[in-house]
């Protein structure tokens, strides 16, 4: 694995606090025309059962060599480190001229892990403007424990942002993230392809860390959601705590928000001893 | 003389504090006024107004305001739904 296609330590931190990544331009237009044509006629089966070693399911397909690019494998290892297991995938279609409806959920509601974590991928491999109705997100959600549809009711929420690419881009997710899919106003059928992977081992850091250190990584995690309002704190607090989780390191901290309340010291002082 | 009906409008929005002055985070509009097909969430990236104050002061009445309740011990740290959820209405008449 090239160390330099690896996610940097602030794009983890990204990741970490806004709970997705996008990348634009990943795959090359002839590859994308071809991944569609799979899409769009059927012909893409799955070729391996689920549970199965990632690296054994599109041995041929061009969506497997999408996914074999260096770049998004380096990518996915950054996220669920080597040998990923293959989870589920869809071709998700959303033909031309179809209302969506309020669609906002969470795909994993039983998913109660508490840091360990899936991805997911959109893969748009057409142009996907803004009318085609591509996946909506919202930033900073991965860490609310809904009911999956149950978030149905919220039809926009400040900060949202939607998926609107050129072929070829993709976007890794945290599986908890909220998410919709979106009208599609145009005469085009759009597609998108989403696929799950689990990860087989330990997530931590299995990045480029050289940045560890960086300014940019504490900017990062610190960065405030507009419709986080009140929650900010808390939701700071849990970023946190998954930073520990993917660096291994239980002492990390943002200006003391876990070193205060973990501060219950014991040592009694001299002076106030029982009978002294 | 056709027949007229009151139906309502209903405003779902959802603050950043329990103040009715606070900013409005996410926001959501049930129209029974009219029949056509509800739109497809995310369509707007700006709320319709900053704060439920600013609402009322549009006409709209406020019927339902959210609980303050403290989270359950052991869950202090845990974060779900969208919590400062008001629901406004607009009655409006219309033809039946």
């Amino acid at each position: 694995m090239d160390k330099n296609l690896l996610l940097t330590s602030a794009e983890m931190a990204q990741f970490a606090s806004v709970g997705f990544l996008r990348f634009d331009n990943l795959v090359p237009r002839e590859l994308c025309e071809a991944a569609h044509g799979e899409m769009s006629t059927g012909k893409l089966k799955r070729r391996a059962p689920m549970g199965a070693p990632f690296s054994e399911v599109w041995p041929d397909e061009a969506i497997g060599k999408v996914f074999r690019l260096p770049k998004v494998e380096a990518i996915i290892h950054s996220l669920v480190g080597p040998n990923p297991r293959y989870d589920h995938h869809a071709a998700h279609l959303t033909p031309a001229k179809t209302r969506k409806g309020a669609n906002l959920h969470q795909d994993a509601e039983y998913d109660i892990r508490a840091q360990h974590f899936d991805i997911q991928t959109s893969f748009f491999p057409e142009d996907t403007p803004l009318e085609s109705g591509g996946t909506l997100f919202v930033p900073g959600s991965h860490f609310r424990r809904v009911h999956e549809s149950d978030i149905k009711r919220y039809q926009n929420i400040v900060g949202q942002v939607q998926a609107v690419c050129e072929a070829g881009t993709i976007f890794f997710w945290h599986t908890n993230a909220w998410h919709s899919a979106r009208s599609n106003f145009t005469d085009r059928d759009r597609y998108m392809f989403k696929l799950r992977l689990n990860p087989t081992v330990r997530q931590q850091r299995l990045w480029n860390t050289d940045d560890l250190d960086s300014p940019e990584v504490t900017q990062n995690l610190n960065q405030k959601m507009p419709w986080h309002g009140q929650r900010h704190r808390i939701e700071i607090m849990n970023r946190v705590k998954y930073w520990r989780f993917l660096t291994g390191d239980p002492t990390f901290d943002l200006a003391l928000w876990w070193g205060r309340v973990e501060n219950t010291p014991d040592i009694i002082h001299p002076e106030q001893k029982i009978g002294a | 003389m056709p027949e007229t009906q009151q139906r309502q409008q209903l405003l779902f929005l959802y603050l950043g504090n329990s103040s009715l002055e606070s900013e409005v985070i996410g926001w959501s509009l049930y129209d029974g006024t009219t029949d056509e097909t509800f739109e497809a969430a995310g369509e707007d990236n700006e709320p319709p107004y900053k704060s439920v104050l600013h609402a009322m002061r549009d006409g709209w009445r406020v019927i339902q305001a959210p609980f303050l309740k403290a989270p359950q011990v052991g869950r202090e740290y845990e974060n779900d739904y969208l919590d400062f959820e008001f629901v406004l209405e607009k009655l409006e008449t219309v033809n039946g």
